[in-house]
């Protein structure tokens, strides 16, 4: 069985059945505004929008949860170095440490705003299979190289993970136990040089089969895909929240 | 008419960087409408064979005639390989698409089919393989014989007039095996299988041939 799983792709939600370019559209945009935000009122602003983005998918919240603790894990680096190194009036003094107001209220912000980022990604980026993430990718005119890297990427990794866990369970037979010692190194060493002479020899028998059924570099789709009514409501109402934020942020800004 | 689908001459052939070559002096005919087993002890050749038919691996010496033309650059087995079907042994291998039908239809479109077309010749092949209602499918997530009809109908999907099978019962249960022995008995046009399996090939080819350095030896 897979460990490689996508949780929250398969649903019928709102958020599920919107157009994948929309989604990745909007997603991209509110990425890049968020990251450029500089004031609490848009981040605030944002992290609500991206909430009821959320609330709109109707995920696990248990799971949501575990995802977003992994950022935060992140996060509190951020919180033990950035307040203290940050330049600013001195607030609090722990022993020969100083922390300043500025550098607390500096990863505050970026708290919010990589919370909000990930909401906003978790509701609509992985709402959808890689896949068809892929497919819109290619059909928002991204570069096609890149696309098929990801689609090929995500192909090949369910198959190198099953290798790897193949490697790994004839190390168990063999009675192999991780321990700190050279023999432990030596071994994973070569568990990690097997894995990629395998992914060589597997890419050099895929690049075969494509040759054998006609391949000449180029990759057609199948797929289309419908923009629908419910596509053009999220899509204003995206713009008309993006136009907010910038609003919120420009005010912020005059006033700081 | 006569003619022979595949006919390889004087082929001398070595892996780069290894002493012994696979093949020395080489010769071997397929005559049209025949199915034929290739036997032999593992690293005898049989892969190579196939191999060197669709010009992934180029011999050093010899000629080789796919379906009466000469092949003997890149280009002409571009030719070769829109009218003859290789299947690889391992269908991981071979799916690389993320859903079954773009698999299917990835042949035909590469033959200039147009989208709708493909897709046409896509679903009535899964069809005649027993694969409908498995376009949509995902295909990591299929089960190993599920792989490797759905290869088989990929290459079937290109309408080849000579189909290559490599040992195509690896892995597979009894139940695929025995649709794999039916779609094979009703196919109308030759074949050659690479197998270690006898019952399988009892039951699917003419001929057995022994791979030997020089030539098949028909057993």
């Amino acid at each position: 069985m897979s460990h490689l799983q996508e949780p929250f792709a398969d649903s019928a939600s709102w958020a599920h059945r919107l157009d994948p370019r929309g989604k990745v559209l909007a997603a991209g945009l509110f990425a890049v505004l968020m990251a450029a935000a500089r004031t609490y009122a848009a981040a605030l602003a944002g992290l609500a929008l991206a909430l009821i983005l959320l609330a709109l998918a109707r995920l696990p919240w248990k799971k949501v949860g575990a995802r977003l603790l992994v950022v935060n894990g992140f996060i509190i680096f951020l919180w033990l170095v950035l307040p203290l190194t940050y330049p600013g009036e001195t607030v609090w003094r722990p022993g020969p440490l100083a922390v300043s107001r500025e550098g607390l209220i500096y990863t505050g912000l970026i708290t919010l705003k990589s919370n909000a980022i990930m909401i906003a990604i978790i509701a609509l980026i992985a709402t959808q299979q890689v896949n068809t993430l892929g497919q819109a990718l290619q059909q928002l005119r991204l570069p096609s190289k890149l696309c098929h890297l990801l689609l090929f990427t995500y192909r090949y990794l369910h198959v190198f993970e099953l290798e790897f866990q193949r490697l790994v369970q004839a190390l168990k037979i063999r009675g192999f136990k991780a321990g700190t010692n050279l023999h432990t190194y030596r071994t994973y060493a070569n568990l990690a040089a097997m894995l990629l002479v395998h992914s060589f020899d597997r890419a050099d028998r895929v690049y075969r089969a494509m040759l054998c059924r006609g391949f000449k570099g180029k990759f057609y789709s199948l797929r289309t895909f419908s923009w629908q009514s419910r596509d053009l409501v999220f899509g204003l109402l995206s713009l008309l929240a993006l136009a907010g934020l910038l609003y919120l942020e420009w005010r912020g800004a005059g006033s700081l | 008419m006569n003619e022979p689908l595949i006919d390889l001459k004087d082929i001398t052939f070595a892996y780069p960087g290894a002493g012994t070559p696979v093949f020395r002096d080489f010769n071997f005919q397929l005559l049209p409408g025949n199915h034929v087993g290739l036997i032999g002890p593992n690293g005898c050749g049989k892969t190579t064979l196939l191999h060197l038919i669709m010009g992934l691996v180029k011999p050093q010496k010899g000629r080789i005639e796919v379906l009466g033309q000469e092949a003997s650059i890149e280009k002409d087995f571009v030719a070769v390989r829109q009218q003859v079907g290789l299947v690889f042994q391992n269908p991981d291998d071979q799916l690389f698409c993320p859903t079954v039908l773009e698999d299917v239809a990835f042949g035909p479109l590469n033959q200039g089919k147009t989208p709708a077309e493909a897709m046409q010749i896509a679903r009535e092949t899964m069809e005649r393989l027993g694969l409908a209602g498995f376009e949509d499918r995902v295909t990591y997530k299929l089960s190993g014989g599920e792989k490797k009809l759905v290869s088989l109908a990929a290459v079937l999907a290109m309408q080849p007039r000579l189909l290559l099978l490599d040992e195509p019962t690896t892995g597979l249960d009894t139940e695929t095996k025995h649709r794999l022995v039916h779609f094979l008995q009703d196919l109308d046009i030759a074949y050659m299988i690479v197998s270690h399996e006898d019952a399988f090939l009892h039951h699917t080819v003419g001929e057995y041939y022994h791979v030997h350095e020089h030539c098949c030896q028909l057993v």
